[in-house]
């Protein structure tokens, strides 16, 4: 089985972003972490090739220091990795499904792709499917309990109001994960220790011939949003608190 | 003068034989544009029947809840074969309805099979597509979004000849705006055969309303102690008309299932209201909340983070504050 790991490189969720410029972030100084869905896809891909045997490779479009975030990824058992280069801080996901594709397809083409179920940064939901529909293969996206059966894939997403649907396929396919899928695992020294020596091989967006000035959405601009400051703290019996909640709750914002 | 119109296709979600609410935002979203409201055979039919292809449509409830809320056109679109089992069947009949009537706008709902479908047509069409979108503007094709968990809005513009978009529920409340709606159908060409199929649809245990597109949301955090406690949410919450939700804490202690976390690894909400009870305020729980319009805050620790981040805080046990909340509602 071979499989190809989409892995993005995005911001510690848990960091405060500043806006540089009008649509541009900070990010020399700043921490980087793979993208959290992504190590459930990276975690669900080693362990099939653990079963099956095989070989898994990551596959990332971004800049240069996405080379830590890789080697970091790696040590999760990955075997080896491609890094598409490029400057961009926000590349179009069209743009970025069209290099993921002509990465994979120079590689050789997988049985299996897997993704997080979106990115944390941009939140754009929607690279996985272009790269699916490309390479001609399906994908089920948000899937939270994989069963392989030979050919045959049994791939459940929720739906909304904890509806589920069971959703089969066939390989060669895509599956986008999302937590519940597995527990991705801690790397242990020795791992970390191997994942230093193994490949990863840099190619720069434009040798793959995508003409980047063809994206078909621009970001025109980026601010930071306010955060809430200082609560109404009620006070009170418990009984006056909530009669003067209910009061506010419907009087003053009008939302019951 | 009049303003050219644009030719908007809205794709509606129904639930239970009725339009959702959240629809009629994303048509609203679309006030004063040329509207087509585009229903697909499985959305119509009746919840509990994925065989039926026909939809039923007809039913005065569904066709006048569009017309009242500004579809000129209502389209009710079907395949050669049932669409109901092949998600990827249904996004290839809504190209067809694309390329049929030439729309240069088509918006959907941010919700599971919203985003799916999109994300799907886009790859199809080879379109732009921005997802979860709290503001529009049709003309100018410019779109406002959440960048990184909320920390910043992002504002974007797509190119080309047609935009897709789908809307974050509650971002846009509905407004009626009627027109005198005009039923159509259209049979999609959709030759080929699914590559995937959906076997089995699980109902959920409780018959709760969806997270991401409840008007309400009230949360128990680790403080909920047991998953027998959220009994005393959901009383308080079918009073509210409300979703129930849950903190990574209060998940991981198995007091309650993934499908109801919120936060950065679970669902994004963005209700009118927000009720965190016993919940410490993380990054990670606030980054799935904190674009909804008025945050409430109960918490026993005055100190806890959460109280920086809410509208109003109430510094108390959540089963002394909770029941008398209800008992007011
Ligand atoms: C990568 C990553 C992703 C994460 N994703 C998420 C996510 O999606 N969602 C999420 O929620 N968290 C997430 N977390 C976890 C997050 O950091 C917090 O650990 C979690 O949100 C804490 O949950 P909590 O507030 O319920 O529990 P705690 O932090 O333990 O807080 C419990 C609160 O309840 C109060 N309390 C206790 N008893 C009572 C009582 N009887 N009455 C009133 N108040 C009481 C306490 O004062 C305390 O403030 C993530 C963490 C990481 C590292």
């Amino acid at each position: 089985m071979k499989i190809f790991v989409c892995l993005k490189h995005v911001p510690d969720t848990a960091i405060n972003i500043k806006v540089v410029g009008i649509n541009g972030y900070e990010d020399s100084e700043l921490k980087f972490i793979p993208n959290p869905y992504d190590e459930y896809a990276i975690e669900e891909a080693v362990s099939i090739v653990e079963k099956q045997g095989g070989e898994v490779v990551l596959v990332t479009v971004g800049k240069e220091a996405a080379q830590a975030t890789i080697r970091g990824a790696m040590a999760m058992g990955a075997d080896r990795a491609i890094l598409v280069k490029t400057d961009s801080q926000f590349l179009d996901s069209s743009l970025t499904a069209k290099a993921l594709k002509a990465a994979i397809e120079s590689d050789g083409l997988p049985d299996m792709i897997f993704t997080g179920k979106g990115s944390v940064d941009t939140e754009g939901f929607q690279t996985q499917y272009r790269l699916a529909h490309a390479l001609g293969m399906p994908i089920v996206n948000e899937v939270s309990v994989l069963t392989l059966e030979g050919e045959k894939i049994l791939a459940q997403r929720e739906t909304g109001s904890g509806e589920k649907q069971v959703i089969e396929t066939q390989l060669p396919c895509m599956i986008g994960a999302t937590k519940g899928l597995n527990e991705p695992r801690y790397p242990k020294f020795p791992a970390i220790m191997k994942a230093k020596k193994k490949q990863i091989k840099e190619i720069d967006l434009s040798e793959l011939g995508i003409d980047t000035s063809k994206g078909q959405v621009a970001i025109e601009k980026l601010e930071a949003v306010p955060e809430r400051s200082g609560a109404k703290m009620l006070e009170g019996s418990v009984d006056e608190q909530m009669t003067e909640l209910v009061r506010i709750l419907k009087e003053d914002e009008k939302v019951l | 003068m009049d303003q050219i119109k644009i030719k908007t296709g809205v794709l509606i979600e129904i639930e239970n034989g009725a339009v959702k609410e959240t629809s009629l935002g994303v048509m609203t979203a679309a006030a004063g544009q040329d509207i087509y409201a585009l229903i697909l055979g499985r959305d119509a039919s009746a919840v509990n029947a994925p065989s039926v292809n026909a939809p039923s449509v007809n039913a005065p409830s569904v066709k006048d809840k569009l017309a009242e809320y500004g579809a000129g056109t209502i389209v009710s679109i079907s395949g050669a074969e049932d669409l109901s089992a092949y998600p990827d069947l249904q996004a290839l009949a809504l190209a067809s309805a694309v390329k049929e009537y030439n729309f240069e706008t088509l918006l959907g709902t941010a919700s599971a099979t919203g985003r799916d479908i999109f994300a799907r047509l886009a790859a199809i069409l080879d379109a732009p597509l921005v997802s979860d979108c709290v503001e529009i503007n049709i003309e100018e094709k410019i779109v406002k979004k959440s960048h990184f968990s909320g920390k910043t809005m992002a504002t974007l513009k797509a190119n080309g000849s047609i935009f897709l978009c789908t809307i974050r529920p509650n971002s846009i409340e509905p407004v009626a705006a009627a027109t005198a709606g005009q039923l159509v159908e259209f049979t999609a060409d959709t030759q080929s055969t699914g590559l995937i199929k959906i076997v089995e649809t699980k109902k959920a245990t409780k018959g709760l309303l969806d997270l991401t597109e409840a008007p309400i949301v009230i949360t128990g955090g680790r403080a909920i102690k047991a998953a027998e406690n959220y009994g005393m949410l959901e009383t308080c919450a079918q009073k509210l008309g409300a979703a129930v939700g849950a903190s990574r804490a209060a998940v991981d202690a198995g007091f309650a299932p993934h499908s109801m976390q919120v936060g950065q690894t679970g669902k994004t909400v963005s209700p009118k209201l927000y009720i965190a009870c016993g919940v410490s305020g993380a990054v990670q729980h606030y980054a799935g909340m904190k674009t909804s319009k008025v945050i409430v805050a109960i918490n026993e620790d005055k100190d806890a983070p959460i109280f920086s981040k809410c509208d109003y805080g109430i510094v108390g046990d959540i089963f002394d504050v909770v029941p008398v909340l209800t008992e007011k509602l």
